[in-house]
């Protein structure tokens, strides 16, 4: 009782870790029945119009009420502490955005319980989602679910910002800081001006269905503009795809230094590398609109400026194995996700830039090499970061050590599988087989067996993992406040778990030459 | 504040909290009215939807009187940031008393704005645009410029309204000496949201009524 009107922030972010894991498993559940159907060709196990409503309450589950709620829990925990602070700047403020979170979820989702669920997949396009077409009043619940998370997250950013700028300790320069709260900050600020944009368009969708007659914004029999909500919605949705994983970014950056026990390379460059995917991922969202009928000349225009996130992007990619070379490795399990989600983000990266192609684009949009193309960026990307979060901070939020054997045979399952799930989708995109459909051409059935069977696997290894988070919390070795001895951020100076109010002095963070990478910065109260 | 401490050196900015957040918020805020602002656009300045149909002259729309109307309340708005401009000056001196009558003035120009739209939404719901309430109404540009009009003045009320009610706590602080000359921060904070409201007026009016 005394967690659920906590304002302590790692209380919090312990609440939204935990709501998001919860979120998780309801969108893997949902997910697997759109495998368990797609299995094989046909219509086996539901009609077509509850199959209709699975892909977009999936996305919705993961992107809304997963990935980016785990992001903030972790940013509710590390941040605070990374930049030497009491607590957030608004604990108060802290507490309401988590609270929002829940009875969002279950007003979004809530058209399942009266089987009226939205069929018309998570982008929402009018006017499939306008009254006419989409009259269930699922519809309008999900639309005012998604409000109330983008309010719930654009209060987590102005909070983070306010955190990080105003509340740093003695000699926390800007760039000082490490580079997980750095991409929280980049995050918060991708938050900021885009979530608002999403919800304008979601409140004018929200007017055009409840009064049908009055407001026409979007619907063209009424002189509406449909590409004008994709606009609005892109506007928030591509820079969306980096609030789902720059602070994945950013633990990673955090992680591969610690366990290659060498400062990370080009620290000025992997900041100026976020802030330039950032302000590039503003100018880019037309690329989901390439088969909208809008000009060829602004189509050539942001296929440009979407290839050009790949330097960025590479940037960051070369840096961590720049870190990683000639470091004296130690495989753990969290490291062990890191090497990992370099790898197939890279796939995945590599995939957006064949998608960003115009001709490309329109021979595989709505294709599952779409599909691929995102998962390898959210499962083997997003997914991959929070796990190897999970094993790296775990000992922090808890005291206790995971087991790194179950770690090791989670992450192998884990990399395995999603390869499995995932790869052979790309070969159903180039051959033709479109997303969001039930059923599909007997031609597909051999790989769709493949990712079906794969996803079950995946899942099944999910087992390993909370079996651990369960046994270690009472069974795991002590963690003491540095498990990791290399680890150098100021979180890993103090108690696991951390008291309340973490710091008992308030700490100074002794200056060190981030961009050469020599000496480490120390915690002078810490070593009193 | 929260519950939290401030000590020396948690203020990285030299700015408290407080503004900080009210800064990334109207950010944040911006943004919402910049996209229905960008509806806006998008749909006035699209290809004609009929052959030889305009969007609305507002001048026509409105009519003469109610733009001058809306001018007037216009003016009201930014006179009662220059009220909040002298509470807060009166708050910074330690003049509490002048500072309550300067913030009651400040709430009474945020009713007098939303009595007014109340008003002008009235007749334009009841006599300007009546067939937006008819299922059998024909297609006309007028519907999307009503649509647009709603949302955007409607949104914009919204925030008049939650400014009101922030500006009203406020006076009750004060004049239950909650709120004394030490919490100029308060007032400041305040004033950087009703400032903003103006400002978004400003271009609202501008698009809406006045091009």
């Amino acid at each position: 009782m005394q967690w659920f009107g906590s304002t302590d922030a790692k209380r919090i972010g312990i609440m939204y870790i935990t709501f998001a894991a919860l979120s998780g498993v309801l969108g893997t559940i949902l997910s697997l029945m759109i495998r368990a159907e797609l299995a094989a060709p046909g219509l086996n196990l539901m009609s077509d119009d509850f199959y209709l409503t699975l892909p977009g309450m999936h996305a919705s589950a993961m992107i809304f009420f997963f990935i980016i709620p785990m992001y903030a829990g972790f940013a509710n925990f590390i941040l605070p502490i990374q930049v030497g602070a009491p607590d957030m700047a608004f604990p108060k403020l802290n507490l309401a955005a988590f609270w929002l979170l829940p009875p969002a979820a279950i007003i979004a989702f809530s058209g399942y319980l009266i089987d009226s669920a939205p069929q018309f997949g998570w982008t929402g396009y009018p006017p499939l989602s306008n009254s006419v077409y989409s009259p269930q009043i699922g519809a309008d619940l999900w639309l005012l679910g998604l409000v109330i998370v983008g309010t719930s997250s654009t209060m987590g950013a102005v909070n983070f910002l306010s955190t990080a700028f105003n509340m740093r300790c003695k000699g926390m320069t800007l760039f000082q800081l490490p580079l997980f709260t750095w991409s929280v900050i980049v995050m918060s600020f991708l938050v900021l001006a885009s979530t608002p944009v999403l919800t304008s368009a979601l409140l004018m969708l929200n007017l055009e269905r409840l009064f049908p007659n009055t407001f026409y914004f979007f619907a063209p029999e009424g002189g509406g503009d449909p590409i004008l909500y994709q606009h609005l919605f892109w506007f928030y949705s591509h820079p969306a795809v980096y609030i789902m994983i720059l602070p994945g970014f950013g633990m990673v950056s955090e992680i591969i230094p610690t366990f290659s026990r060498k400062p990370i390379f080009g620290y000025a460059v992997m900041v100026w590398s976020m802030i330039a995917i950032a302000f590039l991922g503003f100018l880019v969202w037309a690329h989901h609109m390439f088969t909208s009928g809008i000009g060829l000349t602004v189509r050539m225009v942001f296929m440009f400026l979407t290839m050009l996130i790949a330097v960025p992007t590479g940037i960051k990619i070369f840096s961590w194995i720049g870190t990683i070379w000639g470091g004296s490795l130690k495989f753990s399990t969290s490291m062990m996700f890191s090497l990992g989600f370099i790898a197939m983000f890279t796939i995945g990266g590599l995939s957006g830039v064949v998608l960003a192609a115009v001709p490309v684009d329109i021979q595989l949009h709505d294709t599952y090499y779409v599909v691929a193309h995102i998962h390898y960026v959210l499962v083997a990307g997003s997914v991959m970061t929070i796990f190897a979060g999970f094993y790296f901070w775990y000992p922090k939020m808890t005291g206790r050590m995971l087991n790194e054997k179950l770690g090791h045979i989670h992450f192998w399952g884990t990399s395995i599988f999603i390869n499995v799930t995932f790869f052979v989708q790309h070969y159903l995109g180039v051959k033709g087989m479109p997303r969001r459909y039930a059923d599909y051409d007997p031609i597909f059935a051999d790989l769709n067996l493949v990712s079906s069977v794969g996803s079950f696997a995946l899942f099944a290894f999910q087992f390993v993992f909370f079996f651990n988070l369960f046994y270690s919390l009472k069974k795991g070795a002590v963690a003491g406040p540095n498990p990791w001895e290399d680890a150098q951020t100021l979180e890993w100076t103090i108690a696991s778990p951390p008291d309340h109010h973490q710091f008992h002095h308030p700490p100074v963070w002794t200056p060190i030459d981030r961009s050469h990478g020599h000496d480490h910065g120390h915690d002078l109260a810490a070593a009193e | 504040m929260g519950n939290v401490a401030i000590g020396p050196g948690e203020e990285s900015l030299g700015v408290s909290n407080g503004k900080v957040g009210m800064w990334t918020f109207l950010v944040m805020d911006a943004m919402t009215f910049a996209g229905f602002l960008a509806g806006y656009a998008r749909l006035r300045w699209k290809e004609p939807l009929i052959e030889g149909t305009a969007w609305p002259n507002p001048y026509e729309t409105f009519g003469t009187v109610g733009i001058q109307l809306t001018a007037f309340n216009t003016f009201v708005l930014v006179c009662s940031s220059v009220t909040m401009v002298h509470a807060l000056a009166e708050v910074m001196r330690g003049n509490m008393e002048r500072a309550q009558k300067w913030m009651l003035a400040t709430i009474v120009g945020g009713l007098f704005f939303l009595g007014i739209q109340g008003f002008e939404w009235t007749h334009l719901i009841l006599d300007v645009w009546p067939y937006i309430f008819d299922p059998n109404h024909s297609v006309d540009y007028n519907l999307n410029f009503a649509a647009t009009f709603f949302s955007l003045t409607g949104f914009h009320g919204g925030h008049v309204s939650v400014g009101v009610m922030y500006n009203i706590i406020l006076y009750l602080g004060m004049s239950r000496g909650k709120i004394t000359a030490n919490h100029g921060d308060f007032v400041e904070i305040a004033g950087l949201y009703w400032h903003f409201v103006d400002l978004i007026w400003i271009l609202v009016f501008t698009f809406v009524y006045l091009i």
